[in-house]
């Protein structure tokens, strides 16, 4: 599928989708609850079957968290680019998509380490690279320890 | 010509005209006992070497060459390290069977090395029921192997031990097969009638086909029964970092390293003993010139010799092959090996009481 | 007596739990397996990672692109060129400039050079892991002539820095065509010698052949790419999917597989460093003329996303840049192959031997800095 036939699919799945600006994969800001309905259809559906998740992954931005979702098909070689803006920065929280992808479950693990964003009904949501006592998520903006180099 | 008894006779006269007869035997004993541990010590080194240079040779690269010429001197600054190194206790072990498997296993290996014919009359003692002997004694070895696996209170190690134990008990039938195929063309146990019965030729050469069989299967299961080569599970280093004696350092280590080595000696040297004539010469069927010269090597050199080659002929499996899994391994005897022997067998006992062989 | 708590875990659940790794000869860096058994047998295993985890995306935050791009070299240090590669072309893609193609050639002859080497190296350490020692020096003496060829030109062996956003740090070194077309020569005759020494060998074929199964859904589902994903017949090869550099301009195959078990995924290996030595032939006598640093005023990526996928020789490699149009990204995020390619290992290795884990793990080829990055 092309890059507006794409971007149709997804505003007929979910209609107050918003479109994007990247130039590079077509890009469709969805909200929270509406991400594992939508790529359980994207990845059914045979005229998409976005069946190989390739990156996901959150950003720190000034008005939220980002989680960026890169999706690709084995079948038609097309890609897409969804994301989800969690507004709130303090206890953010998203649906998983691990029941759809297997691979979600390592990049929702390592972005509950990093950003400390909680992914409801994750098998196994514990941190994997930092250990389980460590205190707060590197990857925000916000974080301070003693030996982070300001500069 | 080349003979070692009268020789032996004369220390044995010294010692019995000079001592009372419990005195004699003592000192006797105390005399093999330094011969075979010397004999032993400076063996297991140079084997060590030679496993060095030839896996270095098979891989492109040099191997020792700094310590003395050829640095044929690498293993004993290695032996020297090993003695000076700090024995780790290791906490939660069983401190007595941790300490005492090692012995068991070095232990194994001098016995059975006393029953070895390195010459005629160069033998410590000629049991009439020698191959027994050494069958029985060298697979005390996977006693201590057990023990030590056991003892180390480390999983690793408990694996690797019993994998050692299924493979050892396994392929000691292999061993004892084929060997027992032999014994039925020699008709004796004791390995000098057994060398002096291939006096007119090797019974690799005299037993057709059947006794190549045995000898393929006898190295087969001798490379097994030493945890070499293809066959090294006990201590698969990939997978068990060390196997049973990944805990072991030291002296104790150097003992378990040894025994490797010389069970690796002990297998080819009984292979050397009953398939290739120990150390009787190579001779061609009435080709008297060619007979007479071999002839003029001494059997010592014939012995070595053909244990040198069987040897090298492991090390090079050891450094080709990758190495079998637990159930291949087992399946590899108890389905092809086992079956394929006990034919051999009733195939060479038919050409023995056919008399069809040389 | 003391009692860990693996020995009570061990007595309430009567499971037998190994840990292998962080230091242990199979996981080839710090990476561990907590190994659950039954008997020789593999329940299931639990990868942990972090042991070197070095928050490089932490401290990317806080460099211009230029000096972040050392740090892709200590990813996956056996394809160091790719990782620079990746960031060199999502940063001329953000900043929609293209460099000349001498540059392309350049950087695709190194891409594949390091593919090449880290094969080899990852077939002398899978020998290894397999029991047969030898192979690893045979590896190591072909890598050797990489290696060099590398050091003449980019002053470096392991971890180079030499592709960089704009171009590269220097032109290649007169003999570099020369070197490259001898190795071509010297390693079309030494690669029938990998196959005589591994694959045509009876035990190293039972060893592999039908071990480790991953079908090609479950390497979709877990996005297994590269070399292993292409032994389950997932057609994932990004210089196929989406060409960038060179690729365009050459002729190659794509080795794809569907038995997907671990022999196929050796074999896939083996034969894409034929596929690398074809394209290397293809590249090295055509390098045109060109300008080998782009006249750039700021290296910085304007405001906005940008993705990049490269193939390294594991995988997908993917680098995504959020940018607020100042000298360092607002966030960079490297999507690692290996990172992924992991987490099939409970999957494919349940209810092999050890044996077989350490034979499935290493045909993973994982390389453990890169999955903590």
């Amino acid at each position: 599928m092309t890059r507006e036939e794409l971007t149709a699919f997804v505003l007929e799945q979910v209609p107050d989708m918003k479109a994007g600006t990247n130039k590079q994969f077509p890009e469709c800001i969805v909200s929270a609850e509406q991400i594992n309905p939508l790529t359980k259809v994207l990845k059914k559906n045979p005229s998409t079957k976005m069946d190989y998740l390739f990156c996901e992954t959150a950003a720190d931005r000034n008005d939220g968290f980002h989680i960026v979702y890169h999706l690709s098909s084995s079948v038609h070689a097309h890609c897409l680019m969804l994301k989800v803006i969690l507004t709130d920065k303090v206890n953010p929280s998203i649906p998983t998509v691990s029941d759809v992808w297997c691979a979600a479950e390592f990049y929702e693990r390592e972005i509950f380490d990093l950003f400390g964003i909680r992914f409801e009904n994750h098998p196994n949501l514990k941190r994997i690279f930092l250990e389980d006592d460590w205190v707060g998520y590197p990857l925000r903006k916000d974080y301070k320890d003693d030996f982070i180099l300001e500069r | 010509m080349y003979d070692f008894s009268p020789f032996i006779d004369s220390i044995n006269s010294f010692f019995t005209s000079n001592f009372s007869p419990f005195w004699a035997s003592v000192l006797l004993m105390l005399l093999l006992g330094i011969a075979i541990l010397a004999f032993y010590a400076v063996l297991g080194l140079y084997l060590v070497y030679a496993e060095r240079k030839i896996c270095a040779r098979m891989q492109n690269r040099i191997g020792p060459n700094r310590v003395g010429p050829l640095g044929l001197f690498q293993t004993i600054a290695d032996l020297i390290k090993l003695l000076l190194k700090e024995l780790i206790y290791i906490r939660n072990a069983d401190g007595f069977l941790f300490n005492i498997a090692p012995f068991i296993v070095i232990v194994a290996s001098i016995m059975a090395i006393g029953s070895i014919p390195f010459a005629k009359g160069l033998q410590a003692i000629d049991l009439n029921i020698g191959v027994l002997y050494i069958l029985a004694i060298s697979s005390m070895g996977v006693i201590g192997v057990l023990i030590a696996g056991w003892a180390s209170n480390s999983k690793y190690s408990v694996i690797g031990a019993m994998r050692s134990g299924a493979q050892v008990i396994s392929y000691e039938l292999s061993v004892g097969l084929s060997l027992l195929c032999m014994i039925v063309f020699a008709g004796s146990m004791q390995l000098s009638d057994i060398i002096t019965s291939q006096q007119d030729g090797w019974w690799l050469l005299k037993g057709h086909i059947p006794a190549f069989i045995a000898f393929v299967i006898y190295l087969i299961a001798g490379t097994a029964e030493t945890n070499r080569g293809p066959f090294d599970l006990a201590e698969a280093e990939s997978e068990l970092t060390a196997g049973f004696h990944t805990e072991y350092s030291g002296i104790k280590f150097a003992f378990f390293f040894l025994a490797e080595y010389m069970n690796m000696f002990i297998i080819a040297a009984v292979a050397t003993t009953i398939f290739l004539g120990g150390w009787l010469p190579f001779h061609i069927y009435n080709f008297t010139a060619f007979n007479n010269v071999m002839d003029y090597i001494p059997p010592v050199f014939w012995f070595f010799g053909k244990t040198a080659f069987i040897i090298y002929v492991m090390m090079w499996f050891k450094w080709t092959f990758p190495r079998l899994r637990i159930d291949q391994l087992l399946a590899l005897e108890w389905k092809y090996l086992l079956p394929l022997n006990l034919l051999n067998l009733v195939l060479i006992s038919f050409l023995t009481l056919m008399k069809w062989h040389f | 007596m003391e009692e860990t708590l693996v020995d009570i875990d061990f007595k309430e659940k009567e499971e037998y739990i190994i840990n292998m790794g962080p230091q242990h000869p199979s996981t080839h860096g710090v990476l561990r397996f907590e190994t659950c058994l039954q008997g020789e047998k593999v329940k299931y295993i639990i990868p942990h990672c972090g042991y070197i985890h070095r928050g490089i995306e932490k401290m990317s935050e806080s460099l211009t692109y230029p000096q972040l791009l050392h740090l892709t070299d200590r990813m996956d240090y056996l394809s160091a060129h790719i990782n620079n590669e990746a960031v060199a072309l999502c940063v001329e893609n953000a900043m929609e400039v293209e460099v000349s193609d001498r540059v392309k050639y350049i950087r695709t002859i190194l891409a594949e050079l390091s593919r090449i080497a880290s094969h080899q190296l990852w077939w002398s350490a899978f020998g290894m892991d397999l029991g047969a020692l030898t192979t690893f020096f045979y590896g190591l003496r072909d890598r050797e002539k990489i290696l060099d060829i590398f050091e003449e030109t980019t002053g470096s062996r392991l971890i180079q820095s030499f592709i960089t956003p704009g171009g590269l740090m220097a032109d290649i070194h007169p003999n570099f065509q020369r070197r490259v077309k001898e190795f071509i020569t010297y390693f079309r005759k030494k690669l029938p010698e990998y196959d005589q020494l591994l694959t045509g060998n009876v035990i190293f074929r039972e060893r592999t052949l039908g071990i480790g199964y991953m079908s090609k859904e479950d390497a979709i589902d877990y996005a297994v790419t590269g070399p292993s994903g292409r032994g389950s017949g997932f057609h994932c090869d990004v210089r196929k999917l989406a060409p960038y550099s060179a690729y365009p301009f050459v002729q190659f195959n794509e080795i794809t597989y569907t038995e997907g078990d671990t022999y196929h995924r050796y074999l896939v290996r083996m034969k894409e460093m034929w596929e690398s030595l074809n394209i290397l032939e293809q590249l090295v006598d055509n390098i045109p003329q060109g300008e080998i640093m782009l006249n750039l005023k700021a290296i910085k990526a304007p405001k906005g996303e940008y993705y990049q996928r490269v193939e390294t020789a594991r995988g997908e490699l993917g680098v995504y840049i959020v940018s607020d149009g100042a000298p360092t990204p607002a966030r960079i995020k490297y999507r690692s192959p290996n990172f992924s390619n992991l987490f099939i290992l409970n999957k494919v290795s349940a209810n092999h031997k050890i044996a077989d884990l350490v034979a499935i793990s290493g045909s993973l080829d994982l390389v453990i800095p890169d999955i903590d990055r």
